[in-house]
């Protein structure tokens, strides 16, 4: 349950009924009168509002979800799916980036109906308070976090363990040092690297999918999403911001950007959706872990089916799919 | 598909962007106020004969000098962009598409040709900024794709010319992945053993550089471009503080590892040759 002090403002209204439940139910233990009726008719209203809220939640609205301060974030992810997460650091050339996490584990399977394996297992990681948000730069990567991630993979591979990747990042940082060390080149090259990785590669987009920043640990054989996550080109209000020439078309901008899981799933991006319990995944964490865990072990299964090339050639294809354009007459250069 | 000469070199850039050559007979540097004849300028490849100074050019007119002859085969231009998301900001997305086609006369961000250079056959892809600021979405991503499908599959050196201010917004998530596909692609012009040169020319940023730009073999950025990740705003928005001089320039870029040379327009073609001659003797 959300505390008080984190809630989004669509929330409000639920949570006022439900602490009006909470107080009539102490009421009626303390006193002699039978308010029963009158709980139950409160508990069908809170029943009936919070399904109106979260079966039409607004695009934006899921954005506050995937940001919400209380949402799992990858080390809980990893603590809830796998045994004995052993973390991994450092690109071996500058540095270990402190917001991009990962490492060899045992993914426990047989806990989701799937078979427990040895995985490499990493994500962006967000900070809970200011002193660990900063020491995760808020989840946005330097280049060498892409590169101790690039490592990590290739690790994997040379071991024949498969990859499992969670995004959640609000972009590849944009600081001095970040681009003197390569930021774009960082990411381009594991854009690279992970179109030929010889093992399979899940990727779940646990919260924020921003841009590069998550692309760049994002290209895989199976890209699954959260339901209340968000993926996109750009964060909403850097692209209110650009196109709209201010901040306050965050709404808009998310809306016109259809950034949600149902919306990737249209256009092929998204292969399937993870669904989240009523409220968000922040509400009940261990529903959530349970979903994961199912569909990462199924994809795993899968995956680890197919041959190498198999895989490699299908991945390109994936990719290579992706697109919205028509033909028509050619168009010639002026003379 | 018939083979094209460019005859003269059209100006027709239309953004904001300081190295974009104005109207007009007289042009002046914008660096050091020298005045030259348009002509003169144009013969000289758009590069001010004293100071060097490099003005922005579209793709055809870098195929026009690049190319032995200024021959070259055009590809893809059939392709079109939709309005996948039906997006609009303060625009819908539909007329910028149709507003940039109507002043560039191009069909997208990047036209696709190939030719030779130097006797070698070569497939190319060539940006314009002057189309939704180099922007790439779905189409630019395809024919790109296609460049580097075509330079694998008939055994040919693949070279970009990029100019872009990064991924297309207004395809939303469908062009961040344009930067998966190009970069996939060119995963199998390496197994084919066939070199890349990208050409990095100003401005270079965003999901185009964090992609196919920045895996070339060989990295050559024209004198003074800006090539980034992030723009240099979104940077002093983060820092707090204005950059240093020259940051973020080819000659950043190239101090700092991420470019092999920095070559004068006017001896890139040669240059090319060069390179190619060893490559592909």
């Amino acid at each position: 349950m959300a505390d008080d002090e984190h809630l989004l403002d669509f929330e409000k209204p639920l949570v006022e009924l439900e602490d009006k439940l909470t107080e009539m139910r102490e009421l009626n233990a303390e006193t002699q009168d039978d308010l029963s009726k009158e709980i139950e008719a409160l508990e069908e209203r809170v029943e009936q509002l919070r399904t109106s809220i979260y079966r039409n939640l607004t695009r934006w609205q899921r954005v506050q979800i995937a940001r919400h301060p209380q949402r799992p974030y990858t080390l809980d992810h990893i603590e809830a799916l796998t045994e004995d997460f052993t973390e991994l650091r450092g690109d071996r050339t500058f540095g270990d980036d402190r917001s991009i996490v990962g490492g060899l584990a045992q993914f426990a399977g047989s806990r989701f109906g799937y078979r427990d394996r040895t995985v490499m297992i990493m994500g962006h990681q967000k900070g809970r308070d200011t002193k660990e948000r900063k020491h995760r730069r808020f989840g946005m990567p330097n280049p060498e976090g892409y590169r101790k991630a690039e490592r990590l993979m290739k690790m994997a591979a040379k071991f024949g363990k498969p990859v499992v990747m969670l995004l959640d990042t609000p972009g590849a940082y944009p600081g001095m040092g970040a681009e003197e060390r390569g930021q774009a080149e960082a990411i381009a090259h594991n854009l690279f690297e992970m179109a030929r990785l010889e093992t399979p590669v899940v990727v779940v987009v646990i919260g924020e999918g921003a841009s590069g920043g998550a692309l760049g640990v994002g290209l895989g054989d199976r890209i699954l999403m959260l339901e209340n996550a968000w993926y996109s080109v750009i964060a909403p209000e850097s692209c209110s911001q650009i196109l709209w020439r201010s901040w306050d078309h965050k709404e808009d901008a998310a809306q016109a950007l259809k950034l949600t899981a149902t919306d990737l799933t249209e256009v092929d991006i998204v292969d399937e959706i993870v669904p989240e319990p009523v409220g968000g995944a922040h509400r009940d964490p261990e529903t959530t872990y349970q979903a994961v865990g199912a569909a990462v072990g199924e994809a795993l299964d899968d995956l680890e089916a197919l041959a190498p090339q198999a895989l490699l050639d299908r991945r390109l294809e994936k990719f290579d799919a992706l697109g919205a354009y028509t033909s028509a007459e050619p168009m010639s250069p002026p003379a | 598909m018939p083979w094209f000469r460019r005859e003269k070199a059209g100006i027709r850039t239309t953004r904001e962007e300081q190295n974009e050559m104005p109207e007009g007979q007289w042009v002046k540097c914008p660096e050091t106020g020298e005045i030259t004849n348009r002509r003169e300028l144009e013969e000289n490849l758009l590069v001010f004969p004293g100071s060097g100074y490099h003005f922005g050019m579209d793709s055809h007119q870098y195929f026009g000098f690049l190319f032995d002859g200024g021959d070259y085969d055009l590809h893809d231009t059939d392709l079109r962009s939709v309005d996948a998301l039906n997006f609009e900001d303060r625009k819908p997305y539909s007329q910028r598409l149709e507003s940039a086609m109507e002043e560039t006369e191009q069909n997208e961000a990047v036209q696709a040709a190939t030719g030779a250079i130097g006797g070698h056959p070569v497939s190319m892809a060539g940006m314009d900024f002057s189309f939704i600021g180099g922007s790439m979405g779905s189409v630019v991503g395809e024919t790109v794709a296609r460049a580097i499908k075509r330079a694998y599959t008939e055994g040919m050196p693949l070279i970009t010319i990029a100019q872009s201010g990064g991924a297309r917004m207004m395809e939303g998530a469908l062009s961040l992945m344009q930067m998966a596909k190009t970069s996939a692609h060119l995963t199998r012009l390496d197994e084919a053993g066939l070199p890349f040169i990208s050409i990095l020319t100003h401005p270079t940023t965003g999901g185009v550089t964090a992609s196919f730009a920045m895996l070339g073999d060989i990295h050559i950025a024209e004198p003074d471009a800006l090539i980034g990740f992030a723009g240099p705003r979104v940077i002093r928005e983060t820092i707090g503080s204005d950059l240093p001089e020259g940051f973020q320039k080819s000659e950043f870029l190239q101090e700092h590892g991420f470019v092999d040379m920095i070559v004068d327009r006017r001896r890139l073609r040669r240059r090319i040759i060069r390179l190619l001659n060893l490559l592909m003797e």
